[in-house]
């Protein structure tokens, strides 16, 4: 075992101290960790697992599952590129570079000296301020080359982050269109007060006639979970916020917890009440870590007022607290099953289902898991009651809907709508013109053509976790639908045949084609594959993978036709492009050091 | 009266709690399975015992049978998606069996051979993953890992060990052992392990004992797959 230097083993004896050697929070230690040097070398790894007395082998395994874990060294300054769809679409790809040449680096190397290192990661939820970036976890967005230039010069000159100008990480709400919960004035407390009155039974009777169906994607009524892990069997039980919001596309949680988080965290005393929980977690995605602080804030004011903690309002037995958990860059921790593993400081692998959480979630405990706006809307069911809730939407979908647009369209930001809002009204009201598509949902949402703007926002029509991306005529869909590709691919955990596999083997087939190289033939593996994934995967993600390629392949098929090359068979391999390694160690890019291109043999 | 429900049109009996897999194999109808092991849970990885249930598609090891339930399994339908699963597999790592000593006696080759896969289809993967012949008895070549945690399981439930876990994530998923070095010697495993006897493929292989069985004779040589599976369970 190699030694560590004294202070970093101090002060990781410190972070063990702090979470109780617990190997639960065996995540939160490795995020803690990681501060110290920027990194996790082999011996922090080594010392971690001593000091909860659990094997080495895994925590090495949860370090690598995580893309904000590094078990090799990074640069003093991490650099990530928000690389969702609208960010391409905003020419992030041309920022990325012009500060890699300007810091003399490569794309995803570290500086020689250490100082720096610039690579992509999956949408880190400013699309409506895109292109955007996380510096050491801070957000910046609205990019351009003159900030570009700026970055680099202070990077250069290695000033801490403390010391850049406050207004490039500042992140707006961009709230455009307020409904009956971003125009809610609530004090904190009285919704609380409010189901404390009806009581326990009372207060879940409410919400099953509100009608409340949970925002994260499924719309699975709220109610119906709350009493299930009511009714399960288990003294302790837990209510769990997830803020993973890691859905392409998706920020109106990031907007909830910044500017409305007393209402979040009232809905999860609400849903304590309800069921009976004493533990509430926040699981706060490891991009919006730059939210925690102002968090923790509110939550101890809310502490303070006598709203969480002991005998919670004055009512006996009422015992009730939250604690943030970070995650680290796994878009599938967003997977109920995944995010509970995660909160166990396990890998991020969904579980076989049943048991479900309801019954048997985080440590065996009854659990809910509910989505940030699910819980925040509680709170109106718990002020007006449940017949006035459902008295705004559709038939089957009860109450607004936080919808987050970007891409091609004059303001995007927040929009609150009732369900059966029409695609083409929010499209004007946004200011978008001459738009080809949109995508609602994320990247595991469905593709919308022109000729279905009719559509409306509704669980029994377009369903959504709140993704709105707009594009416009000039919008290439198959760059779109690659783009998605290549998220899941590099966000599948990998548990599952089909999906590991699948999506690496669905990516191979989008770039053959974007390189020129495509046939009839692989439309038809593409098919075949997004068929598998569709039925054999292990979780929704797998699932949910091959949908924008489905979607654009029926609905705008000429943009993969128009580049295929033969109507039969191609193969991948480009033998001039695998010569591409030579010509850049010999510094060679002459005719001779080319293979002539099979076009090119067949004119002669 | 006991329960039943029909798989590919044949009744099967079943007690509360059973798997469509295991009261299948029990009546004598052959599901197949990789990551399956009948003495651990369930882990639903490789999906190949997928079936189709009531015109979903569920991993027959991990979904309790439900009584008056059609089940697909043998149909060219399922069948075409096992060989594709198993295609991936194969592709996924680096598989050359002319070459490798569990040639014969190895599960995933046994299913190559049942659901007839003549050829890859997909485009090779070719990791690079390094062999660890650190170990003074066992030699552990991950090319051909097939990820169904059997070893991982193995040593931490019944050797006591966690000798193996995996990290990385997605397609870069891979097995480490439990040593700072990352080698198999500066652990504590040993070949009478239950974890160095468990792994279907030929990851987790015995020194000094190679082709001790000549080829020809080993064990999916003398049957197939399905009938030794079957064989055994009647047993
Ligand atoms: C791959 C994947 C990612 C998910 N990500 C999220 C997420 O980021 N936020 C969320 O609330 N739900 C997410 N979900 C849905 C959750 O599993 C779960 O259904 C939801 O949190 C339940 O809350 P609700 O009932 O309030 O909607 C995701 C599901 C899958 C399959
Ligand atoms: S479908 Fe993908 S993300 Fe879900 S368990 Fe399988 S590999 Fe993991
Ligand atoms: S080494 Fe063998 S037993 Fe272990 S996960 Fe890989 S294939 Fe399974
Ligand atoms: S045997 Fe069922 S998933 Fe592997």
């Amino acid at each position: 075992m190699s030694a560590l230097p004294s202070d970093e083993s101090a002060a990781l004896d410190g972070i063990l101290q702090r979470h109780r050697h617990d190997p639960t929070r065996l995540l939160q230690i490795l995020i803690d960790a990681q501060d110290i040097a920027g990194w996790l070398p082999a011996p922090v790894l080594t010392r971690i697992a001593a000091g909860l007395d659990i094997p080495r082998a895994r925590v090495e395994g949860v370090a690598g599952f995580y893309s904000f874990l590094y078990t090799r060294p990074v640069g003093r300054y991490r650099v990530l590129f928000s690389d969702n769809i609208t960010d391409r679409m905003l020419g992030n790809a041309e920022l990325l570079d012009a500060l890699c040449r300007k810091l003399w680096i490569e794309p995803g190397k570290m500086s020689e000296d250490g100082l720096v290192s610039v690579t992509t990661t999956s949408c880190t939820g400013l699309c409506d301020q895109g292109p955007a970036m996380l510096v050491n976890g801070q957000a910046i967005g609205q990019l351009n080359h003159r900030r570009i230039n700026e970055i680099a010069e202070m990077i250069r000159q290695q000033r801490p982050l403390e010391l850049w100008p406050a207004e490039f990480f500042q992140v707006d709400d961009n709230i455009r269109l307020k409904g009956a919960l971003l125009g809610l004035e609530m004090a904190p407390g009285e919704a609380l007060k409010a189901a404390i009155a009806r009581g326990p039974e009372g207060w879940l009777a409410e919400m099953q006639a509100s009608n409340l169906r949970g925002r994260g994607g499924a719309g699975f009524a709220t109610a119906v979970k709350w009493a299930s892990a009511r009714n399960a069997p288990g003294e302790l039980k837990v209510i769990v916020c997830n803020a993973d919001e890691g859905e392409p596309g998706t920020f109106k949680d990031r907007v909830l917890l910044n500017r409305y988080a007393d209402l979040v965290f009232e809905g999860m005393s609400l849903a304590a009440w309800a069921v009976g929980a004493g533990e509430g977690f926040v699981y706060l995605r490891g991009e919006y870590r730059y939210l925690r602080p102002q968090l923790e804030a509110v939550l101890a004011c809310r502490r303070e007022a006598g709203l969480l903690g002991k005998n919670i309002l004055g009512q006996p037995g009422f015992d009730f607290d939250i604690q943030i958990h970070l995650g680290a860059g796994a878009y599938v921790c967003g997977e109920e099953s995944a995010l509970i593993e995660s909160l166990e400081g396990k890998r991020g692998t969904p579980r076989i289902r049943p048991p479900f959480p309801v019954i048997k979630g985080y440590l065996g405990r009854p659990t809910v898991v509910n989505n940030v706006e699910t819980l925040a809307k509680t709170c109106l069911v718990a002020l007006h009651g449940g017949a006035d809730f459902a008295a705004t939407g559709t038939a089957q979908s009860a109450g607004t809907k936080l919808i987050s647009i970007s891409g091609d369209c004059a303001m995007p930001g927040i929009y609150e709508y009732p369900f059966g809002a029409q695609i083409s009204r929010i499209l004007e009201d946004c200011g978008a013109s001459d738009t080809q598509a949109i995508q609602v949902g994320g990247a595991s949402g469905i593709c919308l053509a022109s000729y279905e703007f009719q559509r409306r926002i509704a669980y029994e029509d377009v369903p959504t976790a709140g993704a709105f991306m707009i594009f416009d005529g000039t919008r290439d869909l198959f760059e779109v639908a690659r783009a998605f590709i290549h998220f899941f691919a590099h966000e599948s955990c990998g548990f599952c045949t089909p999906c590991r596999v699948g999506t690496s083997l669905l990516k191979g087939f989008m770039d053959k084609l974007a390189d020129g190289h495509g046939a009839k033939a692989d439309l038809n593996d593409i098919d075949w594959i997004d068929r598998l994934l569709k039925n054999a995967s292990h979780c929704g993600l797998g699932s949910a993978s091959p949908n924008p390629v489905i979607d654009t392949l029926q609905k705008f098929r000429p943009a993969y036709e128009r580049r295929l090359v033969s109507l039969d068979f191609e193969p991948a391999f480009d033998l001039d492009a695998a010569l591409a390694e030579a010509r850049q160690l010999t510094a060679r890019n002459d005719p001779g050091a080319h293979l002539k291109t099979h076009e090119e043999e067949e004119e002669k | 009266m006991t329960k039943q429900f029909l798989l590919d049109g044949q009744p099967v009996p079943f007690e509360d709690g059973q798997t469509v897999l295991e009261a299948a194999r029990a009546a004598g109808h052959y599901i197949p399975s990789l990551c399956w092991h009948k003495d651990f849970p369930p882990h639903g990885s490789c999906k190949l015992c997928v079936v189709k249930a009531a015109g979903r598609h569920v991993s027959a090891c991990a979904t309790p049978a439900k009584e008056g339930w059609e089940v697909e399994s043998n149909t060219p339908e399922i069948n075409g998606e096992r060989r594709g699963l198993l295609q991936m597999l194969l592709v996924e790592g680096n598989h050359f069996c002319p070459s490798c000593e569990k040639s014969g006696d190895c599960e995933l080759q046994a299913l190559g051979y049942e659901y007839e896969v003549l050829t890859p289809r997909f485009r090779h993967f070719f990791p690079d993953r390094p062999v660890d012949a650190s170990h003074p008895d066992v030699l552990l070549d991950f090319n051909r890992c097939i990820f169904c945690e059997l070893c991982v399981r193995a040593s931490r439930d019944i050797d006591g060990k966690s000798v193996f876990a995996l990290t990385g994530r997605g397609i870069d998923k891979h097995l480490v052992v439990n040593a700072e070095s990352g080698r198999l010697a500066d652990t504590d495993f040993a070949k009478t392990d239950r974890a160095a006897n468990i792994c279907p493929v030929g990851v987790i292989l015995h020194k000094r004992v190679g082709f001790a069985v000549p080829i020809g004779e080993r064990t999916f040589d003398l049957a197939t797959i399905s009938e030794k599976t079957l064989k055994e369970g009647s047993s």
